[in-house]
C-alpha cells in the first residue's frame, strides 16, 4: 500500500487507484442536513422522524438545536410507536397539526431515518393523504444511515424536492432551439436581451448560502449565461421550474441521486462538469456549461491566473505538503484535485461513498491534475476502515490530516496536524474568490506550527 | 410520538458508552447505523480526549440487515481483541438496532468463545430509560459480572484494609465536573484519614474489581449513577454506603458526620470524631461561611432564584441557596422524572413549587412566569435566560465545553462551596450596583449616539447591493463596507453594485 509513496517514479499511464475497504468508519448521520437545509429554505420546517439517538446528535454533536426558533423538530418515537400500539398516521397528524399552529411553513419535510426504515413507516404513503388534509405540502427524504454518509442527506432531500418543482412547458420553437444551439459569439453581447433566450435554460442544484448562489450566479452571467433557477431556491414557492428542455448542473459533488432524478423523472439534461471548488474547478465547471449551452467562455484563463497570483499568500506554505483525506463530507475529490493544483500530494482519499458517474468530469480532472503536477495519483478508498488508516497515517506521518471531529485531538497528540473536515462543508468554499477560504483553512494547522512556541512533539504516553 | 425540540437526558447508549469508556482498556462495540456513533465526536471534543474513543461501530447497513449482523459484529468483536487487546468489551445497540430483535447474547456468547478479553452485553430496554439509568445499570453490570467471576475463581478480596478506606462510584467521563470533584473528594478523604480504594469507573481497570470489597463502605457522590452498584455492594457483602452529596456548607458537613458514623460501626476499638475537622474548614479553609455572613452576601437576601437541573444538583443548589445564602428559591425541578418522588422529598419546605419535567418549554414558561432575578440550571436554562435577561449560572449536566475548564472547578467539598459562592454572587446583579442602577437606570443609556453620516462619501450603493451587504452578520458588516468603498475609490467607481462587492471581496483577498 505505501510503495506507492515511497516510490516518487510516477508511470505515464498511471491512473487513479479505487478500493472499498468497507470497514468501520465515522461519518456524521445524514439528518445533519437539516441543520443547513432549514436556513437555506427560508419558509420550511423540517420533521426528523427517529429516536432519542437521532435528537441527541442533533442536539449534540451538531449544537443546533439550542437556537432560539428553530424550524425543524423531533418526532420522537417512542416505545408505543416501535411497537405499533399507535397509529402511525394519526401522530403524524397531530404533530404536523402543532407545526402548522405553531409555526405555519409552507412546506413540511419529513427528515425519515434508520428507524423508519427498520420498522418499515410507510412515509411516502401517508404524506399525500396528510398533506390534503392539512393544506401544506409535505415533502418525504429518507435521509438515513443505513445507506447513506452525511452530506448525502441534502442529496435526499433535493432529490425529493426535484420531483415537486413544476414542469416547464417547452414551445415547439423553444425545443427546435435546442436540438442545434446557437454558438454565440460573447464577446459581441453588449445589451441585456443577447443573453436572455440565447441558450436552453440552466438549473443549478445544490445547497449553497445565499452570498455564494449570487457568486456563482454571476460568474455565469459575465459569460452571457443566465441561470432560471437553483434547487433549493430559498423560499419552497420559488421551486424552479424543469422540464425536458432545461439543462441542469450540480455544485456539491455529493448530489448523485437528485441528479438522477432530474434526468429520469424531470427529464432535465445533466452538465456533467467538475464542481466549482478552487480557480482550477471553478474554470472548468463555467466552462463546461458554456460549452454544453453553446456560449463561447471568455476571459476564464485570466480570471483563473489572477485567482492564482491572489493566493500567492498561501501557496508557499502547503507546496510539497502532503495531505490525507480520511474521509467524511463527499467533497474530498474535489478538494484533493485542488489541493493537487496547489502543489500538494494527496496520499489518500477516503470517501464514504463515490458514485463514479456522477463525479466523472471531476475525477478525470484529479487525474489530469496529478498527471500535469506529475505527483502520484492518490489512493482513493472508498468506506475507509479508520483503524487501518491510522496504521497508514502513522506509517506516512503525512503533513495534514483531514479528518472528522472524533480523531483530531488523538491525532494532534501525536503530533499529526489535522483540520476538521466538517469545516468544509459548513464554510463558504464554492466559486473563485472562496479559493482563499479553502486554503485558509488548510494551512491554520501549518500556521499555527510556525508560530507557536509549545514544542509540536508527542503528548500522549507512547504504546505499552 | 412526541414533538422534541431538545431534551435534558440523552439516549440510553450514551449512559453505557460513558461507564465503558471510562474505565482503563475496556472496548466497546456500538451495533448500530453509521452516523449513531457520535458518541465519539462527544468524548473526543468535550473532554478533549488524547486517546482514541475505545468505541468501534459494527455499521449496520443495507447488505448487513439483509444478510444479518451476527457474523460481522463477532467479526468485530475478535478484531478488536486481537488488535486493541482489552480487558472487557463491552457489546451496545442503540435504539435504532434494538429494534431489530436480535439475539445480542447469542452473538456475544459466540464471541466470547473466540476472544481473551471478557465479552459482555449491555443490558437494558433502549426504549425506556435514559442515559442516566443506562449508566447506572451498565456500572452494576459491569462490577457484578467481576464480582460473580471472582467468586467463581475464588480469588475475591474481602479482607477489609487495616486502615479505613473507602470506594467512590460513580464518577466518570463527560459528567458535570466529575474530574474536579473527584480530585477534591480525594483531597476531602486524604484529610480525614481514608485511603481510597478503587475510584469506578473513571480510571479505574475492571481487573481490579474483585478489590472493591476490600474498603470499608462506599461513597455515591451523585446519585444518577453509582447508587445501583453500592446497593448491590451492600446486599453481597455488607458493605454501608453513604450516598449525601457533599455540595455546600452544611451537606458538606453532614456527609463528613455520616462517615463518621459509617466508620464507628465498622471499628469499635477507635472512635472516630471529625467535629474538628469540619470546624477548621468551615471557618478557615471554605470561604464560603464567611461570604454567608458578609455585608455582599446580605444584599441577596430573599432575592428570587429558580433551580433547575439533575436531581443531585438541584437539590443540594436549593439547598445552598436558601440555608446558606437566605436566598428564595421560588421553584425547584428536575428532569430525572424516575427519581422524583426523592427529588420532592428532599426539597419541601425549601421552595415555592417544584416542577419535575423532561420537557425544556415547561421550564422555560415557568421561568418566564416567576421572573426570579437568577437561574440555577442547565445550558438550556442559561439560553432561556439569555432570551428573558435573566442571569444564569450552569449547575448540572447536560455538559457543554464549558464545563470542562482547564483551571480547577470542582462543585463538591470546601473548595467546591467557594465555586459556587462565586458563581452564585456573580449571577445577581451586585450589591451596591444593584443601588446605582436604580439611580442612574441601567448600565448604558439606550440611545445610540450614532455618527453622522460621512460627507466624503459620494458613493452610491444599489438596492441589490445593499441588501447583500445586510446578509452579512453584523460584527463583519461595516468592515466589508468599508472596504467595498475603499476599492470602489481606488477604482474610481462611483455606483456600487454586487459585482462591485464581490470585486473587492477578491482583491481584498491580493
Amino acid at each position: 500500500m505505501s510503495q506507492l509513496i515511497t516510490s516518487p517514479k510516477i508511470n505515464e499511464k498511471e491512473t487513479l487507484k479505487f478500493e472499498c475497504e468497507t470497514g468501520n468508519y465515522h461519518t456524521f448521520c445524514p439528518i445533519s442536513c437539516v441543520s443547513w437545509l432549514y436556513q437555506k429554505i427560508e419558509d420550511s420546517f423540517f420533521l426528523v422522524i427517529g429516536t432519542k439517538t437521532c435528537g441527541y446528535f442533533l442536539q449534540n454533536a451538531l449544537g443546533v438545536m439550542i437556537f432560539a426558533e428553530p424550524r425543524y423538530a423531533m418526532a420522537e418515537l417512542e416505545e408505543a410507536d416501535i411497537s405499533a400500539q399507535l397509529n402511525d398516521y394519526k401522530e403524524l397528524k397531530r404533530l404536523c397539526l402543532q407545526i402548522k399552529r405553531d409555526r405555519n411553513p409552507s412546506v413540511i419535510v419529513w427528515i425519515g431515518t434508520c428507524t423508519t426504515e427498520i420498522i418499515k413507516m410507510d412515509l411516502e404513503g401517508m404524506a399525500p393523504r396528510l398533506e390534503t388534509e392539512i393544506g401544506i405540502p409535505i415533502v418525504v427524504a429518507r435521509a438515513n444511515g443505513l445507506d447513506y454518509a452525511f452530506t448525502q442527506g441534502e442529496d435526499t432531500v433535493l432529490a425529493a424536492m426535484a420531483c415537486r418543482c413544476p414542469d416547464k412547458i417547452s414551445t415547439t420553437s423553444d425545443s427546435k432551439n435546442l436540438e442545434t444551439p446557437m454558438m454565440i459569439d460573447n464577446t459581441q453581447k453588449n445589451g441585456q436581451n443577447s443573453k436572455a433566450l440565447a441558450h436552453p435554460p440552466l438549473v443549478l442544484f445544490g445547497s449553497l448560502p445565499s452570498a455564494v448562489v449570487n457568486v456563482l450566479t454571476l460568474e455565469l452571467n459575465k459569460q452571457g449565461i443566465t441561470v432560471d433557477g437553483w434547487l433549493p431556491s430559498s423560499r419552497y414557492t420559488d421551486l424552479p421550474a424543469l422540464g425536458e428542455d432545461v439543462y441542469v448542473c450540480g455544485v456539491n459533488p455529493f448530489l448523485s441521486r437528485t441528479a438522477m432524478t432530474l434526468m429520469r423523472r424531470k427529464k432535465c439534461k445533466l452538465i456533467n462538469a467538475p464542481f466549482p471548488i478552487g480557480p482550477d474547478g471553478t474554470r472548468a465547471w463555467i466552462e463546461k456549461i458554456c460549452n454544453v449551452l453553446g456560449v463561447i467562455p471568455t476571459g476564464l484563463e485570466e480570471r483563473e491566473k489572477k485567482i492564482w497570483q491572489s493566493l500567492e499568500n498561501y501557496l508557499p506554505l502547503v507546496r510539497g505538503k502532503s495531505v490525507f483525506f480520511m474521509g467524511d463530507n463527499l467533497l474530498e475529490i474535489s478538494l484533493a484535485r485542488f489541493l493537487t493544483r496547489c502543489g500538494m500530494i494527496v496520499y489518500e482519499c477516503g470517501v464514504p461513498y463515490l458514485d463514479k458517474r456522477y463525479q466523472a468530469s471531476e475525477l478525470l480532472l484529479l487525474e489530469q491534475t496529478c498527471l500535469e503536477k506529475n505527483v502520484p495519483m492518490p489512493r482513493i478508498v472508498e468506506k475507509p476502515d479508520n483503524y487501518y488508516q491510522i496504521q497508514r497515517i502513522r506509517e506516512l506521518q503525512p503533513d495534514l490530516v483531514i479528518t472528522g471531529m472524533a480523531l483530531s485531538n488523538p491525532l494532534e497528540a501525536r503530533g499529526i496536524n489535522t483540520k476538521w473536515s466538517v469545516e468544509f462543508t459548513f464554510a463558504q468554499i464554492h466559486g473563485f474568490a472562496n479559493s482563499k477560504d479553502v486554503l485558509e483553512l488548510v494551512t491554520r494547522p501549518l500556521r499555527r506550527n510556525m508560530m507557536q512556541q509549545v514544542s509540536n512533539k508527542t503528548l500522549v504516553k507512547p504504546a505499552k | 410520538m412526541k414533538l422534541a425540540y431538545w431534551m435534558y437526558a440523552g439516549p440510553a447508549h450514551i449512559g453505557t458508552l460513558r461507564v465503558a469508556t471510562s474505565f482503563k482498556n475496556v472496548h466497546a462495540i456500538m451495533h448500530a447505523p453509521l452516523g449513531d456513533d457520535y458518541f465519539n465526536v462527544m468524548r473526543s471534543m468535550l473532554e478533549r480526549e488524547r486517546d482514541f474513543t475505545p468505541v468501534t461501530t459494527s455499521i449496520v447497513d443495507r447488505h448487513v440487515l439483509a444478510r444479518g449482523s451476527q457474523e460481522k459484529v463477532v467479526e468485530n468483536i475478535t478484531r478488536k481483541d486481537k488488535e486493541e487487546l482489552p480487558d472487557l468489551i463491552l457489546l451496545t445497540p442503540t435504539c435504532t438496532s434494538s429494534i431489530l430483535q436480535e439475539d445480542l447474547q447469542n452473538f456475544v456468547d459466540r464471541a466470547a468463545m473466540e476472544s481473551k478479553s471478557d465479552v459482555l452485553l449491555a443490558d437494558v430496554n433502549h426504549y425506556r430509560v435514559n442515559e442516566l439509568q443506562a449508566a447506572d445499570r451498565t456500572l452494576e453490570q459491569i462490577v457484578r459480572f467481576y464480582i460473580e467471576k471472582a467468586q467463581k475463581q475464588n480469588n475475591l478480596s474481602t479482607t477489609k484494609t487495616i486502615k479505613p478506606s473507602v470506594n467512590i462510584l460513580g464518577m466518570f467521563t463527560l459528567g458535570f465536573h466529575n474530574q474536579h470533584d473527584c480530585r477534591e473528594l480525594k483531597i476531602l478523604l486524604n484529610q480525614l484519614g481514608i485511603t481510597v480504594n478503587e475510584v469506578i469507573p473513571e480510571g479505574g481497570s475492571v481487573l481490579n474489581l474483585k478489590n472493591l470489597p476490600k474498603a470499608w463502605f462506599n461513597i455515591v457522590p451523585y446519585r444518577e449513577v453509582g447508587l445501583m452498584t453500592a446497593v448491590y455492594l451492600e446486599k453481597e457483602f455488607q458493605m454501608p454506603y453513604v450516598d449525601i452529596t457533599p455540595m455546600g456548607i452544611v451537606q458538606t458537613e453532614s456527609f463528613i458526620r455520616q462517615i463518621a458514623n459509617v466508620l464507628n460501626s465498622i471499628d469499635k476499638t477507635n472512635s472516630y470524631n471529625f467535629d474538628q475537622y469540619i470546624d477548621q474548614q468551615t471557618i478557615y479553609v471554605s470561604q464560603a461561611a464567611w461570604f454567608a455572613r458578609s455585608i455582599d452576601c446580605q444584599n441577596l437576601t430573599n432575592k428570587k432564584a429558580v433551580v433547575f437541573g439533575d436531581a443531585t444538583h438541584a437539590v443540594a443548589m436549593t439547598k445552598i441557596l436558601v440555608r446558606e445564602m437566605g436566598i428564595r428559591v421560588a421553584c425547584a425541578g428536575t428532569y430525572c422524572q424516575h427519581d422524583a418522588d426523592w427529588f420532592r422529598e428532599q426539597v419541601w419546605g425549601f421552595c415555592d413549587e417544584v416542577l419535575i419535567t423532561d420537557d425544556h418549554t415547561q421550564v422555560g414558561d415557568m421561568i418566564a412566569r416567576i421572573e426570579p432575578s437568577a437561574i440555577f440550571g442547565t445550558q438550556m436554562e442559561r439560553h432561556v435566560g439569555k432570551r428573558l435577561d435573566i442571569p444564569c449560572g450552569v449547575i448540572s449536566a447536560p455538559v457543554h465545553i464549558q464545563n470542562f475548564p482547564l483551571g480547577y472547578r470542582p462543585f463538591l467539598g470546601y473548595e467546591g462551596t467557594n465555586q459556587i459562592a462565586d458563581l452564585v454572587y456573580n449571577s445577581f446583579t451586585l450589591g451596591m450596583e444593584d443601588h446605582l442602577l436604580e439611580i442612574f437606570g441601567g448600565h448604558d443609556s439606550k440611545e445610540v449616539i450614532t455618527k453622522s453620516l460621512s460627507t466624503d462619501s459620494e458613493l452610491n450603493w444599489t438596492i441589490e447591493a445593499t441588501s447583500e451587504l445586510n446578509k452579512i452578520p453584523g460584527f463583519v458588516r461595516g468592515k466589508v463596507k468599508r472596504n467595498t468603498e475603499k476599492f470602489a475609490r481606488q477604482n474610481k467607481i462611483i455606483t456600487i453594485s454586487i459585482d462591485v462587492m464581490y470585486a473587492a471581496k477578491e482583491s481584498a483577498g491580493a
